[in-house]
This record gives C-alpha cells, sequence and structure tokens, in this order.
C-alpha cells in the first residue's frame, strides 16, 4: 500500500517537520489572524503546525495543489466531511470512557466508537468510489481505503461488531425498589402497569387538564446506584458480557492509522477552501499560481489581503484589489504615497501571497507566478517598551541587522515605514545603507516609506504608489499603481477629517 | 463614624471617577510599573493606587496637602500604620475562614449569621481603641488627630459592654420570647420579640417563689408539620431585631472597607517610599500651586518607573519652565528625552494625588487634566494608516481636553514627511497654547521646533538631551536651541561597523 500522507508527497522526514512554533513574521504579515481563522472551530486537529510550516519544493506543492483543486468538487468535500464527522463521534466516544469509572460502562461506549467508525470507513469508500479523482494523493488514498475495506482485519471487525451489539440490545432486566432496598432481575414478561392503570382510570377523564409530567431526562452517565444495579445484569448475562469483554480486549487498537492520519490532514485542506469560500461568493478571485524556484520574475493580478478582506465583507464594505510584478533585474518594490492609501496592505499582501503559496495553497488573484522563497523576514513598527532600555532607532536598527545577516538571495524581505524614530536626514541615511545591503543580495523586498529619494534608487527599484481620487485628495483609492514617486503625502487633509487643524482645535477646546 | 484619610469632609468613591484616557495613559507613563511597586502583589493595594493616581486631576490643593500631611504622619509611623491596616485585613480573612456572613433571607439564619459577625467586628474595634488610645499622640497631621479622636470618642468602654451583653443574649439561651395581639378571627398578629426577665434567682428564691400559671404541650419529634409551625412563628418574631443587628453588621463592615480603602494608598507609598530609599532614590513633597498660575521647577526630577526597573539611582533634571506654555524636547536617540517626558508626567499625577515627588524638589502648578500622546505599533486591526491613527487619537484628546490641562506628545506626527508633519505639530502645539493647555513635546522633527525658536516666543522652553563630543550620552536635557540630526550615524556605525 503505497500511501501515507495526504498533506506530503514524499518520504516520512517531512512530516516530522512540524514546526511548532509560530514563525515571526506571522503577525506582521496578519497570517496570525488568517490561520487563527482558518482552523478555528477545528482545534482538536491542532491544523497550526501544518500552517507553519512552509514547503520547500516544486514537487510537493504540486502535490498539495492537485489534491485542492480535486477538493473543491463538492461531491467528494461532502464525503469527506461525513466521514470527518463520524471520526470526530468516534474520538468523543473514546474520550468519554476516560472519564467513567466503571468498567462494564466503558465497554459500553468502546463499543459505540467502533460501530461509529466502521461505518465512516465503509461510507467513505464507499462514497469515493462514485467520484472521479485527478489528484495523485487522493487516488492512492482511495486505493489504500478500499483494499483495507476488504482486508480480513477490517471484515472481522465489522462482523463481531454487529453481533455483539445486538445480543446486548436483547438484554431485559427488573430493579425492585423497596423502602431503600433494591432488587435487579430478568425480565419475565411483566406486563406495563402505567398501561393498566391508564386503563383503570380512564373512565374519570374529563377534558384536558395540565401535564404533570416534568421533563426530568436520565442523564448521560452513571451514578453509583445504577452502577451497582448493572453489577447485578452482568451477573444475570455473564455469558453476553463475557464477549463483550474479550471483544474490548482484542479490539484495542480498532482503528487504521492511516486512515486516522487522513482525517486530520484532509482538514487543511478543507478548512482553508471552507474560509475562501466566503469570499469567493462575493466575486473575490483564488488561482493556484505557478511556482518558480529559480527565476525572480514574479506576478499576480488582482491580489488581496486575505485577513484584511474578511473584514471588510463582514462590514459589507468593497474590497479593493492591486496587481504587481517584476521582470528583468527589478527586486524592490518601492511604495511610497499618501497616508492610509494601502501601503502597508499592499506589503502584506505580498507576503501573504508567497506564504499561502509555498503551503500549496489557492492565493487571491486572477493569475499568479511566485517565488519559492526559502524565508520571509519582515520589518514593522513595534511599540517602544521600557524594558529592553534601548532607544526606538537603536531598536530599529538591531533588528534590521539581525534581518540582514540572516538573509539570502533566496529571502523575501519586507520593510514597513522602518526609521521614522529619527529625523528625515538620518532617515535617508539608514535606508540608503540598508538599500545597498538589500540590493547586492538579490532578495525580493518590498519597502514601504515616506521617503521619496528611496523610488528611484537603482536598476532594481521598482517604484509603486498609492493613489487619491484626484478631484478630492482625501478620499483614497486604495490602488498601488507602478508609477513613479510624486512627493505628495496628503497630511494635512487627514488633519482636516479628524478636526484637529489650527483652526478647528480653536474652536473646538471649550473652557 | 467615618475614617476621612483622604478627603477632609467627605468618604472616598471606591469606584474612583476616572479619567477617559486611562488606558492610554496608564500605558504611555508606565503606570503600571509604579502601581506594582506600590502594591507589591497586593491586588487590592493595587486596585486602590491606581483609582487614586488616576482619579488625582479632580483634586484641589487643600486636598493634596491634607493627604501630604496624613502620608507625612505615615513615614514617621510606618508599624503602627501597617498594624492598623491589619484590622480590616483581619476582618477580611476571619469572614473567609469562618464562612461568615449573611447568606440567608431567613431571620433565624440572619439573626446567626450577623450576631457571629458582630462579634468578630467587636474583637477588631477593640483592637482599634487600643491603637488610637496608645499612639495616637505620635500622629501630627489633621486627618489623623480626627480619626483618633472620633474612635475614642465613639468605641468607650461602656459602649463595648453593652454591645457584648447583647450579643450574649441575642442567642435566646432562654428561649424566644415574642408578643402578640389577637387579630381577625382571633389569629395573632403583631408578634413582638420581648426581652425576658433579666433578674437571676438563686435556688432559694426558686423554691419560695411562685411560678406564674402555665400550661404546656410538646410536639411529636416527628411531627414535621408543627416544627416547622413553631419555626416559622419565631422567625417572624425575631424578624426586627435579626435586621437591625444585620444592618449593624453591614455598617461596620462598610467602616472597615472604607479604612482599608484609604490606608491601602498610604500603605502603597509607603511600600515605594522604602523602594525608593533602598536605591538611594530620593523623594520630596512636592509645593501644588494653583492651576492658572504657569510654575515649573524642579531639581533632580527622575522617572521613578525606570528607577524601580533598573534598581539603582538614575540620573535627574534641573527644570525650570516657569511661565512656559510649550517646552520642545530634541535632541540625540537615546538621550533621555522620552524618560524625561514620563517623569514630568508621573511627577504631575503622584503630586496631584497627594503623594512625595520621584525628585529632590519639585513645584508646579495643578492641571485638571493629563493627556499623553504617544506613536504607536502598527494597527493590528488594519483599520487605519498610522498618520491617521495618530489624527484620530488627537481627535479624542481635543473633544476631552480643557484649559489648564497638560499634555503629552512623544515623537507625534512624524508618520509622514518631515514638512508635512511639522505643519501638522504647528499648528496643534499653536492652538492648544492659545488655549492655556501646557504641552511637553518629544520630537525628531526639525522644522517644527525651529519654527517656534525663530519666533523667540518667551513661553517656548527648548530643551536638548546633551551628547558629548564623541557621541556619549549624559541622559541628562540642557536649555539649548534645536539641531538638525540625532544621531544616526553614530548608532548605525555601532551595530552594523561590527560586520566590518
Amino acid at each position: 500500500m503505497g500511501f501515507k500522507s495526504i498533506l506530503f508527497k514524499e518520504n516520512d522526514d517531512q512530516i516530522k517537520s512540524e514546526s511548532l512554533n509560530m514563525p515571526e513574521f506571522f503577525t506582521d504579515l496578519n497570517l496570525d489572524q488568517i490561520v487563527h481563522a482558518v482552523t478555528h472551530g477545528k482545534e482538536g486537529y491542532n491544523l497550526k503546525p501544518f500552517f507553519y510550516t512552509p514547503l520547500n519544493n516544486v514537487d510537493a506543492i504540486l502535490y498539495r495543489q492537485e489534491t485542492a483543486r480535486n477538493l473543491e468538487n463538492k461531491e467528494l468535500k461532502k464525503a469527506v466531511e461525513s466521514f470527518s464527522r463520524k471520526m470526530i463521534l468516534m474520538r468523543r466516544y473514546l474520550s468519554l470512557i476516560e472519564k467513567l469509572s466503571s468498567g462494564f460502562h466503558k465497554q459500553g461506549w468502546f463499543l459505540e466508537s467502533v460501530i461509529v467508525y466502521c461505518d465512516a470507513v465503509k461510507c467513505l469508500s464507499r462514497d469515493m468510489s462514485g467520484i472521479v479523482l485527478k489528484s495523485t494523493g487522493l487516488i492512492a488514498f482511495r486505493n489504500y481505503i478500499n483494499s483495507y475495506v476488504d482486508s480480513e482485519n477490517f471484515t472481522t471487525l465489522v462482523f463481531e461488531t454487529q453481533k455483539i451489539k445486538h445480543d446486548l440490545s436483547d438484554i431485559k432486566y427488573c430493579v425492585i425498589i423497596k423502602g431503600s432496598r433494591v432488587t435487579v432481575c430478568r425480565y419475565q414478561q411483566e406486563t406495563d402497569y402505567s398501561i393498566e392503570v391508564e386503563k383503570t382510570f380512564k373512565k374519570f377523564k374529563q377534558g384536558a387538564v395540565k401535564s404533570h409530567l416534568s421533563d426530568i431526562s436520565i442523564a448521560s452517565g452513571m451514578n453509583h446506584v445504577e452502577e451497582k444495579i448493572l453489577e447485578i445484569v452482568v451477573k444475570l448475562y455473564p455469558d453476553v458480557f463475557f464477549c463483550l469483554d474479550n471483544y474490548c480486549r482484542n479490539n484495542k487498537k480498532f482503528y487504521d492509522n492511516t486512515i486516522n492520519r487522513f482525517d486530520r490532514e484532509i482538514q487543511f485542506y478543507l478548512s482553508y477552501i471552507d474560509y475562501i469560500s466566503g469570499l469567493r461568493q462575493s466575486g473575490l478571485k483564488f488561482c493556484y499560481p505557478a511556482i518558480n524556484s529559480t527565476k525572480k520574475k514574479i506576478h499576480d493580478y488582482e491580489g488581496f489581503d486575505l485577513a484584511l478582506a474578511k473584514k471588510l465583507l463582514s462590514e459589507k464594505k468593497m474590497v479593493v484589489c492591486n496587481d504587481f510584478y517584476l521582470k528583468d533585474k527589478e527586486r524592490i518594490l518601492i511604495v511610497s504615497g499618501p497616508n492610509q492609501g494601502g501601503k502597508t496592505t499592499f506589503a502584506r499582501t505580498f507576503g501573504q501571497l508567497h506564504y499561502l503559496a509555498c503551503l500549496g495553497l489557492p492565493v487571491p488573484g486572477i493569475k499568479a507566478q511566485l517565488f519559492l522563497f526559502s524565508s520571509i523576514f519582515t520589518h514593522f513598527e513595534r511599540e517602544e517598551n521600557i524594558r529592553n532600555l534601548r532607544g526606538k532607532l537603536q531598536d530599529d536598527l538591531i533588528r534590521i541587522h539581525s534581518i540582514l545577516k540572516k538573509a539570502t538571495p533566496e529571502s523575501i524581505i519586507l520593510m514597513n515605514e522602518i526609521f521614522t524614530s529619527t529625523s528625515l536626514q538620518d532617515a535617508i541615511f539608514l535606508s540608503r545603507k540598508v538599500m545597498e545591503t538589500i540590493t547586492e543580495l538579490d532578495a525580493l523586498c518590498v519597502w514601504v516609506t515616506f521617503i521619496d529619494e528611496l523610488a528611484c534608487f537603482n536598476e532594481k527599484t521598482v517604484s509603486m504608489v498609492s493613489t487619491v481620487v484626484p478631484e478630492n485628495p482625501a478620499v483614497r483609492t486604495f490602488k498601488i499603481l507602478r508609477k513613479p514617486a510624486d512627493g505628495l503625502a496628503y497630511a494635512i487633509t487627514i488633519a482636516e477629517k479628524y478636526q484637529v487643524t489650527y483652526t478647528r482645535l480653536k474652536e473646538r477646546i471649550k473652557p | 463614624m467615618k475614617t476621612f484619610l483622604m478627603y477632609r469632609d467627605h468618604d472616598v468613591d471606591q469606584r474612583g471617577r476616572l479619567p477617559a484616557n486611562v488606558q492610554i495613559l496608564t500605558n504611555d507613563l508606565e503606570l503600571e510599573t509604579l502601581f506594582d511597586a506600590m502594591a507589591l502583589g497586593d491586588n487590592f493595594i493595587f486596585e486602590v493606587t491606581r483609582l487614586t493616581v488616576l482619579s488625582g486631576m479632580n483634586n484641589d490643593i487643600d486636598t493634596i496637602e491634607y493627604r501630604q500631611n496624613i502620608l507625612k504622619d505615615c513615614l514617621k509611623n510606618p508599624s503602627i500604620v501597617r498594624d492598623l491596616y491589619q484590622i480590616p485585613i483581619e476582618s477580611i480573612e476571619n469572614r473567609k475562614r469562618h464562612w461568615y456572613g449573611i447568606f440567608s433571607d431567613y431571620p433565624s439564619s440572619i439573626l446567626s449569621g450577623s450576631r457571629s459577625m458582630m462579634q468578630m467586628f467587636t474583637e477588631l474595634l477593640k483592637k482599634l481603641k487600643y491603637i488610637a488610645d496608645n499612639h495616637a499622640d505620635k500622629f501630627e497631621s489633621e486627618g489623623f488627630s480626627r480619626f483618633y479622636s472620633m474612635i475614642q470618642k465613639e468605641l468607650d468602654d461602656d459602649y463595648f459592654s453593652i454591645m457584648e451583653t447583647h450579643l450574649k443574649e441575642l442567642k435566646f439561651r432562654d428561649g424566644v420570647h415574642i408578643s402578640a395581639e389577637l387579630g381577625k378571627g382571633n389569629e395573632g398578629e403583631n408578634y413582638i420579640l420581648r426581652k425576658p426577665d433579666q433578674k437571676k434567682l438563686n435556688w432559694f428564691e426558686r423554691i419560695v417563689t411562685k411560678k406564674p400559671k402555665s400550661w404546656s404541650f410538646s410536639i411529636h419529634p416527628r411531627d414535621e408539620a408543627g416544627s416547622r409551625a413553631l419555626w416559622d412563628l419565631k422567625n417572624v418574631g425575631i424578624n426586627r431585631v435579626a435586621n437591625a443587628l444585620a444592618q449593624s453588621a453591614d455598617h461596620i463592615d462598610n467602616f472597615l472597607k472604607v479604612l482599608r480603602f484609604e490606608l491601602a494608598f498610604y500603605i502603597g507609598c509607603m511600600n515605594l517610599h522604602e523602594q525608593l530609599a533602598g536605591i538611594g532614590e530620593p523623594v520630596s513633597f512636592p509645593m501644588p500651586l494653583p492651576c492658572d498660575r504657569r510654575e515649573y521647577s524642579c531639581r533632580g526630577l527622575y522617572d521613578v518607573c525606570l528607577a524601580l526597573t533598573v534598581k539603582h539611582r538614575i540620573t535627574g533634571n534641573d527644570i525650570n519652565a516657569s511661565d512656559k506654555d510649550l517646552v520642545i524636547i530634541t535632541g540625540a536617540n537615546q538621550g533621555g528625552k522620552s524618560t524625561f517626558l514620563r517623569s514630568a508626567g508621573l511627577a504631575q499625577m503622584m503630586m496631584q494625588s497627594g503623594m512625595f515627588t520621584p525628585a529632590d524638589s519639585f513645584c508646579a502648578n495643578i492641571c485638571n487634566g493629563i493627556f499623553t500622546h504617544y506613536r504607536k505599533e502598527e494597527d493590528s486591526k488594519m483599520q487605519s494608516g498610522k498618520l491617521d491613527e495618530e489624527l484620530f487619537r488627537m481627535n479624542d484628546i481635543a473633544g476631552s481636553i480643557r484649559p489648564g490641562s497638560i499634555i503629552l506628545f512623544n515623537e507625534s506626527f512624524s508618520a509622514t514627511n518631515e514638512r508635512e508633519g511639522s505643519e501638522i505639530a504647528c499648528q496643534i502645539t499653536r492652538a492648544l497654547m492659545e488655549k492655556k493647555i501646557v504641552c511637553f513635546f518629544v520630537t525628531h522633527l526639525y522644522e517644527f521646533p525651529r519654527s517656534f525658536y525663530d519666533k523667540k516666543m518667551k513661553n517656548v522652553l527648548f530643551l536638548r538631551a546633551q551628547r558629548k563630543a564623541g557621541g556619549k550620552r549624559t541622559f541628562k536635557l540642557i536649555e539649548a536651541e534645536p539641531m538638525q540630526t540625532s544621531y544616526g550615524e553614530d548608532l548605525y556605525a555601532n551595530i552594523f561597523g561590527k560586520d566590518r
């Protein structure tokens, strides 16, 4: 049986390489929000490590892209989801057992979990057989599960399970409580006394009366009295319980590990497909990007920030998409222009696209070609912290220094408004120094800045500018366009918007 | 009985009237470091000092001085004040340990619950009285003198003995005596609890005295309904007395709670005082001046939170900013600009809450509100760009700031380019100054301070983080004109230089 994992094409090494820690740049790119939202409700699967582990070769990415694409088939998705729900139920029963004290109580729940499991596996195998599959991974899995269902192990398990369930359903017993005394015996065809009583008093019935039935129901779980009763029932029907005891002993490891792992791993795709389906419905596009491991020629058309898009849609606002491309020697996108024009969002989008692409997932956009990066570095502003006892500028420099030391030509570097805590003259000097190093490195970079001087630094830099509506500079279009920096920041218009200009403040502050 | 240790003539408001910008102030001035030091891990003291310091802007000079004097008494008699503080604490601990309290709405259980609480309170009040009797003469402040003489007057020995007698009798060892009248249908009503005859007879008198005529009946132990009826009647009878006792217990409880609250603030101050003394940092009682004056002078003013963090003495500043409406601080990175800004804010808040100040001397006019505008981390909610966010916050401030307030700007409006940032900063500070608001402004902008400097305005003070030749920082601020660079090149050479 050649199938191991639906997430990793090759060896077990990658399976072990699940990174447990969130990559450093996650919060800066709001990937933490995305992953949190994607995995929300599926915490039990512990999916986050998969999202923390980008792939590092093109084949592995293609393996996932195929699977994800195939899972967009609604019929297949429904079949897998139904399977997963049953597996959840199975696990819930198994974990319930650990909380119980009585042995025979536990065995009853164990039997239930096996029943659900057999059903889950049989249905999935049946459902998948009727669907045309294209993904290498899913086809391999189908072969695996089909031969598993036909195996002697599984057919025996199903047979034994059904038999024991049937025998247990046939048991009937009586409990007799006298004062503080309780007696339990086999059922001996006694008649239903309630019905007799009802019959007897039927003639007094006149019109409707208020119901005195209370809605007390027996809660799940057993108190010690119920446990004692059960113990007697076991003595009344020793053969059946002897069989059950044997059955449980023999089938301790009843489920198949590969199927169990499939159940977890497939959630990686399902959770993401569910997450983006809402965005698709409102007209946003996703595509499977081409991945380049050598050439740094990249593009994405109609991309957007996934986290922001979700938020905007929930507020019924419009999502603005943006394009970018880098050709020839171009490596560095310098983004300048008016504040609050979507510059930071653009930088985040660039990072998100690459990251999601290397997870093997569809990315925002109608058409994309992206780079197989080895590492992503971000430098976004952080709040001053009394405890590190360093000045802000020093902090900036130390962080940038450590980024540049670690970065390689395969890195992606995202800089967002650095050196704002010093004078303009200083900022230009320092930015130039850093820019020289990045240029030398030949890494891909997006650099958001208010320093126009950087926009035409050298042949590797491309200037992109956030734009405003020409007639009303206070209105942002959130379009980031490829054009020379024009040095216009519309700061004062924002001050007007918030009524904090000189004249408005004088009017507003009352004694 | 009123404690009046925070205000001369009224109780402290235990919920506090906090300004709207509480959270911002707490973050920007690192107030939690201060509260942590004052609380020493005690959540209650933390909360009290937080409320007291943050609501200090409402205090008048009279209240500030009233508290200063009480605090001076505390610093003189630390162990007595700590003993005093133990009294309300003991009440809480006792209640936890013995489950004292009024948990039911049935008179008999209200009565027994409040009776045992009152017994516990009596012991505590005796301790309070003991302290007043033995130590009152060591205190000079108006607040403490009044407090002790009130205790001595209200809680004299007679009062204790009356209270104890009642508590004993309310156990009803001799039964519950209830009077009743006949109401409609000869049904009993107006059930009133009566005090049993106090006279105890000796054995001889008991034999010779005639008993009043009486018949008795019993309820069978298994007659549950009968027992229930008797119990109800008893509850009707003791209803009023239970209520009265429970209310008294509540009153004493509240008194102890207020005492705890008010003392907690001073305990916090004492804790802080001890820690600062431990690292050799001086403190002094500041001189508050009326709000409409423009006075500001200090010697050795240091950032108390930084001192508490690094746990050793740090450089203080001598500033004279009297008659100034705007103080602009420029100069070297890591030269102590932010630290000074925070120290100014902290000192002001400490002064106005009645505390000592972290300085050799501090004298300033009080203000009616303190505001901070610090640059912030990138907004993770993606709502706005950085400058937008800064101006959004400025808008909030403009909505609540009034003439007579102080505002501290830290590198505000630098998220855009130099020219536009300066323009915004100029417009905002000019408007605020003209509205009688004092501004402290730490900035890297150059055109902004320059434009004020060139106008040679008398009400603007320029401070600069000192930098000796060779780039060494002294962390001292000196009076000097704004300069163009912030010495980023020094840092670059320092950090990147190692690679070469």
